[in-house]
Parts: structure tokens; C-alpha cells; sequence
């Protein structure tokens, strides 16, 4: 396993707001890195800023802040923007809103291979329309004359992914690419996106708030919670052995077809996400854990369950995984 | 056997939406002939995907819209010879965007309050009593009456939406979406929330999602709508064991429950997307159905009902 992005001690400021602090995540070559948590925890902010797209008033340091190598801090604008859409890709969740309405989709998706690779108009046609086709949408000739209004939500995330994937990245950054589409539609390009990662050796990191879709996804799992990654490990141990008190109750708050019972209430989180400032210490998930300590004020030490594993909480796992 | 607290029959809706200036209008049928009923104190689940018709059938439901056909009963009597201060004791709406669904400008508290008001002669000491009351019932504290929307969070805003409909203590509820604009962990207390409230209350719903696994949390009984027509209902319990439209069948199947190594799963539905402007003749499932046989692609299916419920399909055996 190769890292592809090393991401330690992140922090992103808007303001006196915190969105994120002191997150670390590694996303592998090849692997599908999620990223789950619930609005306002960081996560999108986080991707943004791996991107190099804060919003003007945001501030981004890091210790490191890697991809494969390059040291994206040291980076001024015109070399990130040489990585951008060209090694690193990003799709959104809202595909009408990323796609431009005034152009076609052809003309949209050859601008990235002109201005990167410096390809013929003919040249970067020849590659939507085989990207088009690759995505599995049918007729990809007359798709690229086509308007985005003119397309259905499915496919309009279709056109963003072969987008993305114009100049062959490494890293596909995916921010909730199935949220604004149907179940059936959603189950389509989940796995459009494994079969592209498998036959191009993609690393992507997706950004949901839907653990279902982390499940069957994720090779390995960050949860984060008020601009920290509480949890991070391989899906398989995250589901099994959830370790943080925050990650346990977001798996019971999730209704299992099949298994639930009516008559009993859904596991919930009382409260709700605080606002964060940089002065905060100790743990930002005391106010709505039912575990919680007085010494959960003070400092919290990251715990490691096995190597692969760690978690951001001091509570004995005992008392976390009992029933 | 006691009348259904809400029938509807044979219930249709088309909307006529110009497509260009010299263009003839398109027809678009977002309901077309539905048949169902909520019995006192059940809670019908309607379920499908966007474009379905199931928020244009909340709607007519609600009195909001006319339905093109058939009719709707509440309660025995007919929808439109209700007069709007009855229906609205009958009846109230808990829509998904507690963002646009709440006036931005007014306090909470006058917000929960219009119902009463739009009633009349109510006193304003009562009307303040019965807000008060109902915003504790909703878990809001009653201090948070003199807020606006804008200084609450999703979860609080949904809590007003429901104070609101609640306040006039009717008996049926129709949720559209009440949960999908809001995180799982406030997912999960509105969703308690509503269940609580069902049980004191004495409330029915009639609740329209297109999350599989919350239906059926909440569901006693559930109708899969496809372009317009209920396509299959059951009992929850039987619809989630033991689909048997296709259609149903590849929604259950789409869902992905969170547990990991299942992989991702292949629904075989094919890429045409449905088209309310443009509905396919004979079944209108069929250009996705990966079972249909050159029957559906003529003839369409009428509803046919056995012990276990109704489907709308040539391929499923009744008992």
C-alpha cells in the first residue's frame, strides 16, 4: 500500500470558526478512502481544501499536506492549478450546478485536456466521446453535442465523472456524487465508480453522510465530528468494532431493512453539533456522549486499536462496544 | 368494516407544461388512477423515485391541488365539499424542507400559531396557551417561540413544522419527505418523535418517502409507486420479505444497507430513465424491466389483488 494523499493535522479557518482541526487521513493508491460525517462537520471544507478551491476568507494549514510526493503547501496557484482537473479530479453532488448550462457537454469536457495537455480540439472530441462511452451512456456522439438541461440527473453525473477523468487522475476526490439521485440511479454509478477503480487504478475519496453507501464502498473509513477525524479504519473493523462513542451512534441511528423492529424507537443522538473556535479543548462530542467523563474536558489522546485503527476518545472500549 | 380515515379512487392528475414559445404544451401525467386507503391510526407508506407522482398525490390529498379524476374521501366525505377551516382540522402537512417551509420572517411561535388564527375565534390568551403546549409536546423550548427560523438548526425547524401541524390536533398527517433534508442522527429523533406523537395522539400518516429503510421502519402498510400508478402494496412486512413486482423487487435490491463486503449491487434496470411526459404503452415499466416479455410491451397490466396485496403486473402469480 502506497500513500497517494497524506493528509496530518489539518486545520481550516473561516473567521473566528473552526471547521477543521487537526485532521489526518491517507488515502492509498488504488483504494477508496470515505469520508463520512453529518453537515457542518468538515468534510467537504476538507476536500476543498486538498483541491486548492477554499472560499477566499477560508485558511488552510497543515503539517503535511502530500500528494504522491509534491508537497501541495509549497505549491503556489499556478502549480496547483496544473494538478487540478489533470492528477486530482473532483465530481460534486449537484451535477446541474457543476455543469455549465450555457455549453454543451462536449465543449465542457474537452476545455480540461486543451488547457492540460495541451490536445487538438479533434484529439480531446475523440477522448469525451470514448470517456462517454466508458461511462456507459448510449449514443456518446450525440451526447456531446447535447445541452446539460437536456440530460437526466444520472446522467449529468455520469458526464461529470467522464469529466473528471479527461486527463487519467490519480485521485478522484467524489463530494456525496449519489445524494441528489435516485436508489436505483445511485446503485448504478456506486458501481461505475468501483469498475472504473478497478480497471484504472483510481484512488478515490468520497465524501458521503450515508453509511450504507460507506459500506459497500469504502476500503477504509475516516468519521468525522466538529472538524476532527474521530475514528479512521478499514470498513470492515468500523463496522464491527466501532470505537467512538460518536461512531456507534450514528450506526444505531441508521434504520436496517430487514431488521428493524416498529415498535421500537431508532437509536438517536440527543443534541445536536456545536460550533467550533479555535480555543476548544478536550472532547468536542462531550456534550451529547452518554459515556461522558469530567476528564473528557481536558486533552484527548488518540488511542490505537490494532494498526490499522485508531480512534479519538479516552472511554475505555469496553464500555464503548458493551450492548 | 369501519370507513377508511382517508379513500381515495381512481385518482388522476396531469400537468400541461409549455416547453417553448410556439411549442404545443407537454402532458405530463404525474397520477394516474390511483386507488388507496389509510385506515384510522395506520400509517401508509408511499414510496418511489423522484418523478413518480407521490408529492402531486400528497398534494391532492391535501386539498392543495385538484385531482384531473376520481375522488377523494376523508373520513366518508367527499375532499372537495370540505370547506378550508374543516379540512384543515382533518388534515395537515409536515412537507421535507423545514428551510422553505416556514416562513423566514415571523417568529416561531406565530408560525405554530396560524392554524388557530386562520380558524378564528380563538382567543389570543387560548392560542398562546395551545402554542406553548405544543411546542413542550414537540420538544422545543417553549422560549424558542420568539425566535425566527433562521436561528434554528434542521432538526428544531422540522420540530416547528410538526408544532404547526399538530396544533389543531387533526388525525391525519401527510409527510412528505419529512427526514431527507435533515442528518441521521436528527433523522432519528424526528422520525421518534413522529412515532411517539402517533401513538398519544391517536394520529394516522400517510407518509411519502423514497427511503426504503425508513418506510419500513415506520410503515404498517406500503404502496411502491412507478410514473403515476401504484404498481404494488402490501403490508410492510410482506412487501419487504417478499416483493413481487420487479420494479419493487430492484428498489430493495438498490438499497444499500449499511453492512459492509455485500459489494454494490446490480439492479439490471438498464439506463432509460422514466419519462412522465412520455409513458410507455403497455406496462409502463417495461423498458426497464429486466423480466418483461413481449406481452408488456402491448398490453397493460391491470391491478390485481390477492390475500397478500395488490400488483399491477403480468408476471406475478396471485395466490
Amino acid at each position: 500500500m502506497t500513500a497517494l494523499l497524506e493528509v496530518e493535522g489539518l486545520e481550516i479557518s473561516f473567521g473566528s470558526l473552526a471547521a477543521v482541526r487537526g485532521a489526518s487521513l491517507q488515502v492509498n493508491k488504488g483504494e477508496t478512502h470515505c469520508l463520512v460525517g453529518e453537515s457542518g462537520c468538515g468534510k467537504s471544507v476538507t476536500a476543498l481544501s486538498i483541491m486548492g478551491l477554499l472560499a477566499r476568507n477560508g485558511r488552510r494549514d497543515a503539517r503535511v499536506l502530500r500528494f504522491d510526493g509534491t508537497d501541495l503547501l509549497a505549491l503556489n496557484e499556478r502549480a496547483m492549478s496544473r494538478l487540478r482537473g489533470n492528477r486530482l479530479a473532483m465530481i460534486f453532488q449537484e451535477p446541474m450546478t457543476s455543469l455549465n448550462p450555457a455549453y454543451t457537454v462536449g465543449s465542457q469536457m474537452i476545455e480540461v485536456m486543451q488547457r492540460h495537455r495541451g490536445a487538438t480540439r479533434a484529439a480531446a472530441l475523440a477522448r469525451a466521446e470514448e470517456l462517454l462511452a466508458r461511462v456507459r451512456i448510449t449514443s456518446p456522439g450525440m451526447r456531446l453535442g447535447q445541452y446539460p438541461h437536456q440530460l437526466s440527473g444520472g446522467l449529468r453525473q455520469r458526464v461529470m465523472i467522464a469529466m473528471a477523468l479527461m486527463c487519467s487522475p490519480e485521485l478522484l476526490i467524489a463530494d456525496e456524487p449519489t445524494t441528489a439521485l435516485d436508489v436505483t440511479v445511485q446503485a448504478q454509478i456506486l458501481r461505475l465508480l468501483s469498475d472504473l477503480q478497478k480497471d484504472l487504478g483510481l484512488a478515490i475519496l468520497l465524501i458521503t453522510h450515508d453509511l450504507g453507501v460507506v459500506a459497500r464502498t469504502a476500503h477504509r473509513v475516516s468519521v468525522m465530528y466538529a472538524g476532527e477525524v474521530v475514528e479512521s479504519a478499514p470498513v470492515a473493523q468500523l463496522f464491527t468494532k466501532p470505537m467512538h462513542p460518536y461512531t456507534r451512534g450514528l450506526l444505531d441511528c441508521v434504520p436496517v431493512p430487514g431488521k428493524v423492529r416498529r415498535d421500537q424507537p431508532l437509536g438517536s443522538i440527543p443534541g445536536m453539533v456545536p460550533r467550533m473556535t479555535q480555543s476548544f479543548r478536550g472532547c468536542a462530542f462531550v456534550e451529547r456522549c452518554t459515556l461522558a467523563r469530567p476528564d473528557c474536558a481536558g486533552e484527548i489522546v488518540r488511542h490505537r486499536l490494532a494498526a490499522q485503527h485508531d480512534y479519538l476518545c479516552q472511554i475505555p472500549p469496553d464500555r464503548v462496544t458493551a450492548p | 368494516m369501519t370507513t377508511p380515515l382517508i379513500e381515495i379512487r381512481d385518482v388522476g392528475h396531469q400537468f400541461r407544461v409549455k416547453s417553448g414559445l410556439f411549442a404545443q404544451p407537454k402532458r405530463i401525467v404525474a397520477v394516474d388512477g390511483v386507488s388507496l386507503s389509510l385506515p384510522a391510526g395506520g400509517v401508509l407508506g408511499v414510496v418511489g423515485e423522484s418523478g413518480c407522482g407521490k408529492s402531486t398525490l400528497a398534494k391532492i390529498i391535501l386539498g392543495l391541488i385538484e385531482p384531473s379524476a376520481g375522488e377523494v374521501l376523508i373520513d366518508g366525505r367527499r375532499l372537495d365539499g370540505l370547506d378550508r377551516r374543516e379540512r384543515a382540522r382533518l388534515i395537515q402537512p409536515v412537507f421535507q424542507d423545514p428551510y422553505s417551509s416556514l416562513n423566514p420572517r415571523r417568529r416561531v411561535r406565530d408560525i405554530v400559531g396560524v392554524p388557530l388564527v386562520a380558524q378564528g375565534g380563538i382567543a389570543d390568551g387560548e392560542i398562546r396557551r395551545r402554542v406553548d403546549a405544543m411546542l413542550a409536546r414537540v420538544g422545543l423550548d417553549p422560549e424558542l417561540g420568539e425566535r425566527q427560523p433562521a436561528e434554528l438548526s434542521g432538526g428544531q425547524r422540522q420540530r416547528v413544522a410538526i408544532a404547526r401541524a399538530l396544533v389543531l390536533h387533526p388525525r391525519i398527517v401527510v409527510c412528505d419527505e419529512p427526514t431527507s433534508a435533515l442528518d441521521v442522527s436528527v433523522q432519528a429523533q424526528i422520525l421518534n418523535l413522529l412515532a411517539e406523537l402517533r401513538r398519544e395522539l391517536g394520529l394516522s400518516y400517510l407518509f411519502i418517502s423514497h427511503n426504503l429503510a425508513v418506510v419500513e421502519h415506520v410503515a404498517s402498510e406500503v404502496a411502491v409507486m412507478y410514473l403515476g400508478r401504484i404498481v404494488e402494496r402490501a403490508e410492510t412486512e410482506t412487501l419487504f420479505r417478499a416483493p413481487r413486482h420487479p420494479y419493487t423487487k430492484a428498489l430493495l435490491a438498490s438499497v444499500l444497507t449499511p453492512e459492509p463486503g455485500l459489494g454494490i449491487p446490480d439492479t439490471e434496470l438498464g439506463d432509460t430513465m422514466p419519462d412522465p411526459a412520455n409513458i410507455p404503452p403497455g406496462c409502463r415499466f417495461h423498458p426497464r424491466c429486466p423480466a418483461a416479455i413481449d406481452r408488456c410491451r402491448s398490453d397493460a397490466p391491470m391491478p390485481r389483488r390477492d390475500r397478500r396485496g395488490l400488483a399491477e403486473c403480468h408476471l406475478v402469480e396471485m395466490a
